[in-house]
């Protein structure tokens, strides 16, 4: 991978004592400064420029510009509110349920604008798909839960077919063996894990190219948060994979680049194992060693 | 003194005894040794519970003088009066003893009076006086008695909260006991009632009678009035009104809900929603002449010109079960729609997420995640407009008709169960006929079929909750 500059912005030293509400003043002093490390890919699944996003009048994230490689798995951590949820949200444009929010900037899948006003988002997210941080089963049998992305997709034409595309999702999501005597029973009978699995294996039943997880494991007991990141370690491997976590481990485990977010900014962006050992930026080194967050 | 300030002086009392209770656990509670961590309770408890203890024994005292003083002083009367007049039956005994007290109260009578009812009616004076005096003294002193006793009560380790806390349960729970109870004596009256109507009138031939012509004859000699108490047509009315309302409303009330919870701006829908429940606040005697003079004229033309044009002959009443049902339809929209919008609003978020980002169109997910998990509160909504729609009356009586007609054609004039209890009962009439009494005899069926209605709403909303939580 070969480390590209982003945005020609004048460099400007970040200030970590900085107070989240002292005033614009001191935003735009830290916009300026640029992402350090390698946030640019040969290649991209999704390449991200220059993203803003306003919630109303307020902005919640300053010129990130972010790829994401083919197959890969990038983290996004940094302390709450700190915008890595709501940029994860523009990437299949989830945002566009919330009424205020409104996003500027390039983003694309491959060569397709994802924020073109023509463009229609049915597909769109069928391509990128998303896990939530809470297990969000349908009211459905666990069947139907993961036949509802084929079937209104028209992905399937006989019955078997959609079996087969069943039976595959959940043994992907490592849930087949668990739930094959009972998949006509409702999919919020099972527990928290499980939910999330499903909804892990609802999400691969559409064959999306890229999977967004917003805090898939936040919910989670760590006898299944183990059993999610072996997942997303499989999954790797035909998946590109963008996640949002709060637990640093975690990151470090199942990621291949690690990117730092802070009030909105992103920060640094290394190799997994170059953040969680000698981070770039000081911010970053503050963070995972528990000085703020 | 009066009752009223009788009532007054108490609550000064309450308020007098609440203050110094409150103030004497406050002195109790030692500042030296952390103030009111010494009291168990706070000191609004202590003052509290002083006050109940003056005020709740006071009151009780006077609401039940009240309830009982009048009998008690009416046969003190009574017990004065002279022999032969004691002697009279009860009917005329009534009247020397409402004369007696119309005596006593303005001082005027038909002609002259006797001297024993000017005695009596001065001894009344008396008495009654008596009783306000012993009234207040005893309210009043048992009060202040008991709120002293109370007073001195008061200790640092006294559980003034849970006492309070016990009695205030009490009260909440003789609240709701009121309901009950009325419901309750409702259902005793009409069910006993309906008993002395099915002495009269078979059981059978009311339930699976097709002719409905509750017209008794009160002379032997008349003509043209025998009665015939068959419920079959007036429930054929009810359900035919009923079923054109709920396809008017429920279609239109649940797309307005689900515009409104899942399409519409916050805007439109701040606007939307209030003014569509100003529709509810509507009185139905509005929708009633609505009914009779626009929409009823408007059928029978409309369909007058439409059965000209294909050449058929029939003619449409222009008092029609359509006109009725249209209108009502429209008056229970917003029962659906509003219900409805409440209870899509409260599927989580995060089931349309879900949906949305396997790439659902809005469509997609409303029809197959969020119906589906709001689908018992709609079957909830739509029973609540059915039982307002079986329910309704005056909309019936305006512009159906009271006509008791067997028939399922809409464009007849029919009634229903409610119209018909009204009609039966208004005006002059004996409380011991079978007519009259056959309005309790409907009310309890529509009492019956309105209980069926909701535990099948409630077992309906049960089983799809088990399924899909």
């Amino acid at each position: 991978m070969e480390a590209t500059v982003g945005s020609a912005n004048t460099i400007g030293k970040l200030n970590s004592e900085a107070p989240v509400s002292k005033a614009t003043a001191n935003y735009k002093e830290q916009a300026a400064g640029k992402t350090v490390g390698i946030p640019f890919v040969e290649h991209p699944k999704m390449s991200m420029r220059d993203v803003q996003v306003y919630y109303g009048d307020k902005q919640a994230i300053f010129d990130v510009g972010l790829d994401i490689g083919k197959n890969e798995v990038v983290a996004m951590i940094g302390p709450s509110g700190c915008g890595k949820s709501t940029f994860l949200r523009c990437l299949n444009r989830m945002n566009d349920t919330i009424d205020i929010c409104r996003v500027e900037g390039s983003l694309k899948l491959e060569e397709l604008d994802i924020y073109d006003p023509k463009l229609d988002v049915v597909p769109l997210r069928a391509r990128v798909g998303m896990v939530f941080q809470k297990p969000n089963p349908f009211p459905k049998s666990i069947y139907d839960n993961v036949a509802y992305g084929p079937r209104i997709h028209g992905l399937v034409s006989r019955k078997s077919e959609l079996d087969e595309i069943v039976e595959t999702s959940l043994r992907r999501a490592g849930l087949w063996e668990e739930v094959k005597d009972r998949l006509l029973s409702p999919g919020t009978g099972l527990s928290g894990g499980q939910q999330q699995r499903l909804c892990i294996a609802r999400t691969i039943a559409v064959s999306p190219e890229v999977i967004l997880m917003d805090e898939p494991c936040s919910a989670l007991d760590p006898i299944a948060t183990a059993k999610i990141e072996e997942l997303i370690a499989e999954l790797s491997a035909n998946f590109t994979i963008a996640i949002v976590t709060h637990s640093m481990q975690q990151a470090a485990r199942v990621s291949d680049r690690t990117a730092y977010f802070h009030l909105g900014k992103l920060i640094e962006v290394n190799e997994t194992e170059k953040v969680f050992t000698n981070p770039d930026h000081e911010l970053t080194e503050a963070y995972i060693t528990g000085r703020f967050g | 003194m009066n009752t009223s300030s009788l009532l007054l002086t108490i609550v000064v009392l309450i308020a007098v005894a609440y203050f110094f209770g409150r103030r004497r656990s406050v002195s109790l509670a030692d500042t030296s040794q952390g103030g009111y961590r010494n009291l168990n309770s706070l000191p609004f408890y202590y003052g509290t519970l002083t006050a109940l203890w003056c005020g709740i024994p006071a009151l009780l005292v006077v609401a039940l003088w009240l309830v009982f003083d009048n009998t008690i002083i009416d046969s003190l009367i009574l017990a004065q009066l002279p022999e032969p007049v004691r002697a009279l039956p009860d009917g005329e005994l009534g009247l020397v003893l409402n004369s007696i007290k119309n005596l006593a109260a303005e001082n005027m009578t038909a002609g002259d009076p006797e001297p024993y009812v000017v005695a009596a009616a001065d001894s009344l004076n008396r008495i009654t006086a008596i009783s306000q005096m012993a009234m207040a003294v005893l309210g009043l002193t048992l009060g202040m008695s008991l709120a002293v006793f109370s007073w001195f009560r008061i200790q640092p380790q006294q559980k003034a909260r849970l006492q309070v806390e016990k009695v205030f349960k009490f009260i909440l729970l003789s609240c709701a006991s009121i309901a009950i109870l009325t419901t309750v004596g409702i259902v005793f009256s009409v069910i006993f009632e309906s008993l002395r109507f099915f002495q009269a009138v078979p059981f059978t031939e009311f339930i699976f009678g097709t002719h409905w012509s509750p017209q008794m004859a009160i002379r032997a000699d008349q003509v043209g009035s025998s009665g015939a108490f068959g419920i079959i047509p007036l429930f054929t009315g009810t359900l035919l009104i009923s079923a054109i309302a709920l396809i008017v409303a429920v279609p239109t009330g649940l797309m307005t809900a689900i515009y409104l919870s899942e399409y519409a701006s916050s805007t439109v829908r701040s606007i939307v929603k209030p003014l569509l429940e100003v529709l509810a606040g509507i009185p139905t005697v509005v929708y009633g002449f609505f009914a009779a003079l626009t929409i009823a004229p408007l059928i029978r033309d409309g369909g007058a010109w439409t059965f000209e044009f294909l050449g058929l002959q029939m003619a449409i009443s222009s008092e029609s079960a359509l006109a009725a049902g249209l209108v009502m339809g429209v008056m229970i929209i917003p029962f659906v729609s509003s219900l409805s919008d409440d209870v899509i609003n409260a599927v989580p978020q995060a089931l349309r997420d879900g949906s949305f980002g396997l790439g659902a169109t809005r469509s997609e997910t409303i029809k197959q995640v969020v119906l589906p998990a709001a689908l018992p509160g709609i079957v909830g909504s739509v029973l609540l407009a059915a039982s307002r729609a079986i329910g309704e009356t005056m909309i019936v009586v305006m512009a159906a008709g009271l006509a008791a007609n067997l028939t399922a054609n809409p464009l007849e004039s029919v009634t229903t169960v409610t119209v018909q209890i009204v009609t039966l009962l208004v005006g002059d009439q004996e409380f011991d006929s079978p007519k009259t009494l056959a309005a309790f005899a409907l009310g309890l069926m529509l009492f019956i079929v309105t209980l069926a209605l909701n535990y099948l709403a409630l077992h309906v909303v049960k089983k799809y909750r088990e399924q899909y939580e």
